[in-house]
């Protein structure tokens, strides 16, 4: 990370701030760093920042950073952090925030950040399409999406055997109704994919 | 008792071994489970990594539904699905601004009538004579490490019903049917959830993790109360065996099928053979 000048940082990004206290609903400027979130996370190590130094970035107004930053895709959401900060911030909702913004801004995330994005997306057009998740469909758009066709192909076999995959979607009967929730959505708020 | 109850989208594909274990069980305790008419998806993960709205809305069309039931408890076996319903309901209930724009948004008015049960819960509270009752082959010796996960227990703010640090709901229920449960450390400990899917280099150390510490507790094998958890554990354990050059043949059931056997249900009734870890090795270790 390059050295910032911090009050120019948080004086130029104070929109940002007050944005992300707002949609997380979080009092993040209550954090003081104990690290506890991050010691208690279970895929920190694989994060470029940790959840504790993601919620001083905030407090610092380090917009670009966080939106480009894989930690808030590899986010697992499992609100262990949420659980445990001694100052009540759930920080499990600032990444929330934070993913939702990244992705209204059109910041694409790259690596395995962009895995997550492009299961989020599969998952999300066969709900908009099927009104329910479809297992094969899901995997292969995936795969298809992601480039890694067989990802999980040699274990797709002993799930078939077993009669666990599917093959053909299950539609609800008001698909409409559900096309018709992601269609006010995209009005309402945009940034649905 | 009669619930509204919500399948999801796993209980016809990898979770079916859950369904139908869930439903033989519910007989027994005449518990009747009435699936909510044309349900669809909670949006599970997904949505709250896109959108605010579409995380309330995809599970309010199913509150609605189910409220117009006349039923007033809702129960689900997915813990996604549980926490997806369960926070919608409590933003909606808690919110009267959200509640007008999401109805709008879905179409349909939920009032907030509904309280929204997970089923470790609905079955955990029944009448415990009742359940007792039922046991009539007892798990004798068989040692369990009970794992709940994420989305069970947390947030509280959410989940609210068992100490999220060290949940006893299903600890309780697996001694009730005879088995040993046991202390163990990662009982909430995170599996990666759709990390098995997006990053699965990601997930087989969180797995592994877990898997480790089942082993260190001593136990022949571990019950979860979730499809997702079931599929990481399970079905991902030859993922970790061939990434890490582990070797774990742990057995991983669903606390319904446990309890289900415990019951005198037959196995194919449970589904207990289509697990991908062998279970009948220690099965036969309570006959
Ligand atoms: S646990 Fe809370 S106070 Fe401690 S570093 Fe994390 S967010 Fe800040
Ligand atoms: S919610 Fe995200 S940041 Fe918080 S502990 Fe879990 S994985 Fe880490």
């Amino acid at each position: 990370m390059e050295s910032i000048n911090l009050n120019q940082s948080i004086s130029k990004n104070a929109d940002f701030i007050q944005r992300i206290g707002e949609e997380s609903g979080q009092p993040v400027q209550k954090c003081y760093q104990c690290g506890k979130c991050t010691a208690g996370c279970p895929v920190a190590f694989a994060m470029d920042y940790t959840p504790n130094q993601v919620i001083r970035m905030v407090q610092l107004g380090m917009k670009d950073e966080l939106l480009k930053s894989n930690t808030i895709w590899i986010c697992a959401s499992c609100s262990t952090c949420s659980t445990r900060c001694p100052c009540n911030v759930e920080v499990a909702h600032v990444m929330e925030s934070l993913r939702i913004m990244a992705g209204r801004s059109g910041t694409a995330p790259a690596g395995k950040a962009k895995y997550v994005e492009i299961m989020y997306n599969a998952l999300l057009s066969t709900v908009e399409k099927y009104g329910r998740t479809y297992e094969v469909g899901l995997v292969l758009q995936n795969n298809l999406r992601s480039g890694k066709l067989f990802n999980g192909a040699d274990m797709g076999m002993p799930m078939l055997q077993k009669g666990k995959l599917k093959l053909s979607p299950s539609k609800v009967k008001g698909a409409a109704e559900i096309a018709r929730i992601f269609s006010e959505v995209r009005k309402m708020e945009g940034g649905v994919k | 008792m009669r619930y509204a109850y919500f399948p999801g989208c796993s209980s016809h594909g990898t979770g079916k071994e859950y369904e139908s274990s869930t439903q033989a069980v519910a007989k027994k305790l005449g518990m009747e489970l009435v699936e909510i008419p044309d349900w669809s998806c909670c949006g599970a993960t997904a949505a709250h990594g896109k959108s605010h709205l579409l995380n309330v809305a995809l599970p309010a069309r199913n509150l609605a539904i189910a409220e117009d039931m006349g039923l007033d408890t809702l129960t689900t076996g997915c813990a996604a699905c549980y926490q997806q319903l369960a926070n919608a309901n409590k933003e909606m209930t808690e919110n009267k601004e959200i509640k007008e724009k999401i109805n709008k948004i879905t179409g349909k008015e939920y009032k907030g009538t509904l309280k929204v049960k997970s089923l470790v819960e609905a079955i955990g509270t029944v009448d415990q004579e009742l359940l007792k009752s039922n046991i009539v082959k007892p798990l004798s010796g068989l040692r369990v490490a009970a794992y709940y996960g994420c989305l069970l227990v947390r947030p509280p703010q959410i989940t609210g019903f068992d100490d999220p640090e060290n949940p006893m709901f299903m600890d309780n229920m697996m001694k009730l049917a005879g088995a040993e449960a046991l202390d163990w450390a990662h009982k909430t400990e995170c599996c990666g959830a759709s990390l098995g899917v997006s990053n699965l280099g990601i997930a087989v150390k969180l797995i592994n993790k877990i898997l480790k510490g089942v082993i260190a507790s001593g136990a022949d094998c571990v019950v979860v109360a979730c499809p997702f958890c079931h599929l990481n554990l399970d079905w991902h354990q030859k993922s970790v065996n061939k990434q890490l050059g582990t070797s774990y043949e742990m057995p991983v059931f669903y606390f319904t099928e446990l309890l289900g056997l415990a019951m005198g249900i037959n196995q194919d009734e449970l589904g207990l053979k289509t697990h991908f870890t062998d279970t009948q090795k220690i099965l036969s270790k309570v006959g």
